[in-house]
């Protein structure tokens, strides 16, 4: 179907306002090198070409209803090319006005001294614009925190930045610049221009895999789960990409080429969200953003770990599939996800299976993944009852950084003794790992800090964790057993606080 | 031109202008280096490092590298017609390319110029290169124990501090070792480099010290320095990380511009920037103090041992500075201080924000933590008790007299508008409830010493030129890496000629306009280019007052210059139509500037005398969080009362405090380097290597500048250097952490930790604490 029905006219987007069709371009570009190097473009900056400085940061509009957008900030440095097709591009080179007057947030910029060497502001005022653009009310700093995690800057020290953050977002303040300059009522303008992009998005649409074939390599685009499957049936070599928040830095930090390129981010079945039962059910392609307010509503412990993977860019464009399909030891959502007694769904031309999360892993680097198979959805248990999930994220930085530890612990209890237990920890083995031994020693046993003790020793037959440049081996063994007795802490003692930052936190005062 | 007395600073001087490129920055419209619009023909640059830490080059075949799609030439030690060296300070030491020995794992073996960078990075990795490994230093201690150093040590000396130690009531000896740290400016390395005719080279470069670039260039190139041309329009971040260190991707760049006749472009990946360039030097501090009842120092002793890499580069100002501050704001009485310069096989390590001075900081604050808990007293008390005092304890161990001492004063002042005391019950009242989560707080004082110690670099250039139209051309030796020194050099400028700011270009600092320029570091930026464009511009203003009072028939002193208008007698006329009579009338309407720093002179072979014009202070409380389960820790409140004499621009020295307080709470919190057992670094990337986040800095902050009355010396209109102290407030960071940890048994121990306090670190420190009343099992 892909071969005869397939779109080949290449990627069609707006930069700016300005319509763009690309076909002849290699689908392993990155938008940051499209801008800099096609465009000359060159406000959008590269610091790190991996996604964890935000000196590349751009706003990718989508559709939203019929009228309105949706703006997200994504990483262009590890973006590729394709993803952009049927959306809006918005660079810092689009904020001002027709009049070239600054922008809100760029003025607040400039008046609250926000910028020194001024290498890191381009990415910080699209961040900003996004979050104005967003915002419905004044941010409080946690938000703008959220909001900026993904933002390096080594010169200002933030004060300033998050001044001019506050100052952006009051409400006068977050007017549309060409309503402003054409005299109109801003929200009125800013209406205006959405549905006339809205539109003009919509004309880009095809329900057709977009298919690009030159002499740069090979790019699908399936729209649908079908087309998909059929795609990877003809071509297994193919490698898929969601995000491409792993995927993208194979091509910038390692020198691979990725062709053919299959992105499954418009998928439309692996887009869906919903409460079936006593599950809810992710598609693969739903982003860490998207999935963050189910995810908390259900267990909060899981929210506040999902408000801690990447920032906010990475969580705009990374998903819970591509999380879980890169196999990573130290991916954030498996452990949680196994701990709570998640499954995954997989699809083979149409042909499902599923199986518990635990068993996909297989060990380092080798997920139980067929040839032409791909991962359609994960199953999340709903809670029942009291939310006793604990989960807790260990890292040499709150925000945007890689876990050296993670430990999820689900543990039920009925009458003060351990009823049930699943407990798992990510970046202990070669894989997210369950503490089998652990359950044992605790599961039948009364909740008290001599179980948690047998727990803790039981853990040393579970893992023999390694050295690296995140943590030390002893340090990951002593983290993992203290995390246990965190766990049982505040599940027994609710007036000490416990952590840092999040719920329990000792806040200042 | 020295006014030695105080200037008024009306006009454009004392205000808090914004910084000149602000709007540029967030308009996207200001470049860099890598956002000049690439010239047709341009390759790209890919410098491939070695794989061994330590390592003979037994055989290199590069010819399926040269082989490959879009590569214009691949360039060799054997290649360079020039030297192959790029050592800063002549130590023969720092090959632009590996000649036959590696050094440390990434050390630049071969470049790849290519059509496209991806071609360059591609082809570089077709080479085969085979090694016949060496033994390799990779630790201090190793280095140590080996005698591995790249220069002699050095030794400071007053009063006999063996004699002293013995006589103490109370000695502790101990050792603390002290992270380096990656500079992380945000813009990597990066030099276009355009041929000319005759082989001449034109550079634009991200570098804090264009003249050292043009003469490495130059040698390198086998050319002489007036064929070679540098410009330097801004930086987007540097901290010392581009001081020596932008020179070899300049000469690669050149090397390559040679050798194909295109322009050519290096700009190195941040992997590749992270892992080729040099750091902050980690040290090892060893300090035997001796001290009486009340914990007032009577001797100590110091071995330092600075971790400089393979090279020498800058560690012997470097080591130097750290001996400098090893007392900090202390008066040591019988004082011995001994740095040890270690080569190891890692990168050669080299300028950063404070040159060395935190390093001494930190080891000089672990010491007053000491004797604090020795002696049972807050290390608030013993600080103040050690502080530089009046006539008998005023001189510092390099026997300089310590003129301008205000730290009791600040400390006084911040222990009040902090609350220390009273935060201090609260704090021991919340951790004997609190069993997990702990807290701790600390007021450490920053005195840090203004000038470069080597003398003859203090001296700066400027160049002024006004048009016939009124504008006027400003251009100074002095970079611009997001410090604000272009902006305050503008309007010292505007304030002489008394004109608008507006009218002042700021142009890219350039070898071709103020040759023989020093770095832009240690501080020193705008006391000295400040200067010398002032003296630009007096030299000017006199011209025009001589002028318009021999043309208009006035005296000289009835010459005016008010707001971009010069009054001469009942005449007045507009700054503009001034600057076209003198025009007409032949009037040189360009001058040059120079300053040179007074009353620094320094014998180095003695380590006697002033090295300093004057010292910066400033004094922080930090109060912090630990949780003793998993080691993490979070800042809650910062109170800072900072120094900048009178300030030129009061918005710039808040951002310089606030981000150097920031990037120093980094350093000695969350920013690790980490090498395997084999050399290679592990934290080459943001994914491992953290800087301070935005949610690190925290929401309380209470920061004030002082200094109204001025510098008591003559600087620029009386202010003080910005630049660095303040990253040093941050040592009361990792003093509330050590406060923290200590509180688990009352205040009795020091805990046992290093620097930067990760939480593996911290939980280490927690973990090896004696059981105390506030411990957890
Ligand atoms: C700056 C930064 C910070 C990060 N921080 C974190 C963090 O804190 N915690 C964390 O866990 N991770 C983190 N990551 C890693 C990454 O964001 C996650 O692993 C993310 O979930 C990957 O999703 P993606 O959609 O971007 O996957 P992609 O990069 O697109 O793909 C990843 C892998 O999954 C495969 N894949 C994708 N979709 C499917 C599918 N439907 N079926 C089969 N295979 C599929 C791809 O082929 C590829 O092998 C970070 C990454 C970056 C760049
Ligand atoms: S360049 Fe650093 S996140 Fe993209
Ligand atoms: S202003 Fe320099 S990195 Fe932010």
């Amino acid at each position: 179907m892909t071969g005869k029905t397939a779109r080949t006219e290449g990627i069609r987007f707006l930069l700016g306002e300005e319509a763009r069709q690309l076909e002849d371009i290699d689908p392993n570009t990155t938008v940051l090198e499209y801008l800099r190097r096609v465009e000359g473009l060159t406000g959008t900056k590269e610091g790190c070409a991996e996604g964890d400085c935000g000196a590349c940061t751009v706003v990718v509009a989508e559709r939203s209803g019929d009228d309105g957008l949706t703006y997200r900030t994504v990483n262009a440095c590890i973006l590729f090319i394709g993803a952009l097709d049927g959306r809006q591009l918005i660079t810092v080179e689009h904020l001002q006005g027709a009049g070239g007057g600054l922008h809100p947030v760029q003025r607040a910029m400039v008046e609250a001294h926000a910028s020194q060497c001024g290498f890191c502001t381009p990415g910080f005022v699209m961040s900003l614009f996004a979050l104005t653009m967003n915002a419905t009310d004044t941010p409080g700093r946690r938000r703008i925190d959220d909001e900026l995690a993904g933002n390096l800057c080594r010169c200002t020290g933030y004060g300033p930045i998050i001044a001019a953050a506050r100052q952006a977002c009051k409400v006068q303040a977050c007017q549309d610049q060409a309503g402003q300059e054409a005299g109109q009522p801003p929200a009125e303008a800013r209406a205006q221009t959405e549905k006339r992009i809205n539109q003009r998005l919509r004309r880009m649409e095809s329900p057709e895999t977009l298919h690009l074939k030159g002499r740069h390599g090979e790019y699908f685009a399936p729209k649908t789960a079908a087309a998909l499957g059929e795609i990877l049936a003809r071509r297994p070599d193919a490698t898929m990409v969601a995000g491409a928040t792993d995927a993208g830095l194979w091509i910038t930090k390692q020198g691979r080429r990725l062709d053919p390129m299959v992105y499954v981010g418009q998928v439309a079945e692996l887009k869906e969200i919903h409460l079936i039962d006593e599950f809810l059910v992710i598609g693969a392609a739903v982003t860490f953003d998207q999935a963050h307010q189910a995810i908390a509503g259900e267990y909060a412990d899981f929210g506040e770990l999902i408000r801690r993977i990447g920032a906010r860019q990475v969580r705009n464009q990374g998903t819970i599939g591509g999380n879980i399909a890169n196999g990573s030891p130290i991916g954030d959502s498996p452990p949680a996800l196994i701990a709570l007694g998640a499954t995954l769904v997989l699809n083979r031309g149409g042909g499902l299976r599923e199986m518990p999360l635990e068993d996909f892993f297989i060990e380092y680097g080798r997920q139980d993944l067929n040839p032409g198979e791909f991962v359609q959805a994960v199953r999340l248990p709903r809670r029942r009852g009291e939310d006793g999930f604990r989960c807790y994220k260990v890292a040499k930085r709150f925000d945007q950084d890689i876990s050296a530890v993670l430990g999820a612990f689900n543990i039920t209890l009925e009458n003060g003794r351990v009823a049930r237990a699943r407990i798992c920890y990510g970046g202990m083995a070669g894989t997210p790992q369950r503490a089998l031994a652990c359950e044992q020693a605790i599961i039948g046993r009364p909740w008290t800090e001599e179980t948690v003790r047998a727990g803790r020793r039981a853990l040393r037959r579970d893992f023999t964790p390694m050295t690296d440049q995140r943590a030390g081996a002893a340090y990951r063994m002593a983290v993992a057993q203290n995390l246990l007795t965190k766990a049982h802490m505040e599940t027994t003692n609710a007036e000490w606080p416990t952590r840092l930052v999040g719920k329990r936190e000792a806040a200042h005062g | 031109m020295d006014n030695a007395t105080p200037v008024e600073a009306p006009g454009a001087a004392g205000r808090p202008h914004p910084h000149d490129s602000g709007r540029k920055h967030v308009t996207g419209e200001a470049l860099f280096v890598d956002d000049i619009p690439a010239p047709a023909d341009l390759v790209y640059v890919h410098a491939a490092g070695s794989e061994r830490a330590h390592a003979r080059v037994t055989r290199m075949d590069l010819d399926r590298v040269r082989a490959a799609g879009g590569v214009r030439a691949v360039i060799t030690a054997g290649d360079i017609p020039g030297v192959n060296d790029i050592s800063p300070t002549g130590t023969d030491d720092d090959p632009v390319l590996a000649d036959g020995l590696v050094q440390f794992h990434g050390q630049p073996l071969f470049a790849v110029a290519a059509d496209t960078m991806r071609q360059a990075r591609a082809a570089a990795r077709l080479a085969t290169v085979e090694y016949e490994d060496l033994p390799a230093i990779l630790t201090i201690e190793e280095a140590l124990e080996e005698k591995s150093f790249v220069l002699d040590p050095h030794t400071m000396r007053r009063g006999d501090a063996d004699k002293g130690l013995q006589d103490a009531p109370h000695r502790i000896s101990g050792r603390i070792r002290i992270g380096g740290q990656e500079q992380f400016y945000l813009e990597g390395q990066v030099s276009l480099a355009l041929p000319g005719e005759d082989g001449d080279m034109v550079v634009q470069c991200s570098s804090q010290h264009p003249a050292d670039v043009q003469h490495q260039v130059a040698r390198v190139l086998g050319l002489r320095a007036n064929g070679v041309t540098v410009i330097v329009r801004r930086m987007g971040g540097a901290f010392g990380g581009k001081e020596t260190q932008a020179a070899q991707w300049a000469v690669l760049a050149a090397l390559a511009a040679r050798a194909t006749g295109r322009p050519a472009k290096m700009c190195l990946d941040r992997d590749d920037d992270m892992v080729m360039t040099g750091k902050r030097h980690p040290f090892i501090a060893d300090y035997d103090v001796g001290f009486d009842d009340h914990g007032r120092i009577q001797a100590i002793k110091y071995m330092f041992a600075s971790g400089c890499g393979f090279s020498a580069d800058l560690s012997a100002s470097i080591s130097d500075r750290a001996m400098f501050h090893a007392d900090n704001g202390y008066y040591l009485d019988n004082v011995e201080i001994v740095c040890h310069r270690c080569k190891t096989n890692t990168v050669s390590n080299t300028a950063f924000r404070g040159f060395g001075g935190p390093q001494g900081m930190v080891a000089m604050e672990r010491v007053i933590e000491e004797i604090a808990r020795k002696v049972g007293r807050d290390p608030l008390a013993i600080r103040k008790l050690n502080y530089y005092g009046g006539e008998g304890r005023n001189v510092t161990p390099y026997h300089m007299t310590v003129e301008d001492n205000v730290l009791p004063e600040l400390t006084a002042e911040l222990e009040r508008t902090s609350d220390y005391g009273k935060r201090r019950d609260e704090i021991a009242a919340f951790n004997r409830t609190s069993p997990v989560i702990k807290r701790g707080l600390a007021l450490t004082p920053v005195k840090f010493g203004i000038s470069f110690t080597t003398t003859f670099l203090n001296q700066a250039g400027a160049l002024v030129h006004i048009y016939t139209d009124g504008s006027i051309h400003l251009n100074h030796g002095g970079t611009e890496m997001g410090q604000g020194l272009f902006i305050k050099v503008a309007q010292v400028v505007a304030d002489e000629l008394r004109v608008s700011l507006d009218r002042i270009k700021i142009t890219a600092t350039d070898t071709a306009k103020v040759p023989n320029t020093s770095p832009t570091a240690a501080s020193s930026g705008t006391d000295m280019n400040g200067k010398a464009a002032q003296a630009a511009a007096r030299t000017l203003k006199g011209r025009l007052r001589a002028f318009a009072a021999g043309h208009f028939g006035v005296d000289e002193a009835e010459v005016e210059f008010r707001l971009d208008r010069v009054g001469a007698g009942k005449h007045e006329v507009s700054f503009a139509e001034l600057v076209k009579l003198a025009y007409l009338n032949r009037v040189q309407l360009s001058a040059t500037g120079f300053y040179r720093t007074p009353k620094i002179s320094y014998d180095r072979e003695k380590a006697a005398g002033r090295p300093f014009l004057y010292f910066s202070y400033g004094v922080c409380v930090s109060e912090v969080a630990i949780d003793t389960l998993t080691g993490e820790s979070k800042v809650l409140r910062v109170d800072i009362l900072h120094e900048v004499g009178r300030s030129l621009n009061p918005a710039i020295d808040r951002g310089q405090v606030e981000g150097g307080f920031i990037q120093g709470m980094g350093w000695l919190t969350s920013e690790e380097l980490w090498w395997d057992s084999q050399g290679r670094l592990g934290t080459h990337a943001p994914s491992t290597y953290k800087i301070p986040a935005c949610g690190d800095r925290c929401e309380d902050f209470r920061l004030t500048l002082l200094g109204e009355t001025g510098n008591r010396e003559g600087t620029i209109h009386r202010s003080k250097a910005v630049g660095e102290p303040p990253l040093m407030l941050a040592i009361s960071v990792f003093q509330a952490i050590s406060d923290a940890v200590s509180s688990l048994d009352d205040y009795r121990t020091v805990p046992g930790l290093d620097t930067p306090a990760t939480p593996e670190r911290i939980l280490n420190a927690v973990n090896g604490m004696p059981a105390g009343p506030g411990k957890k099992p």
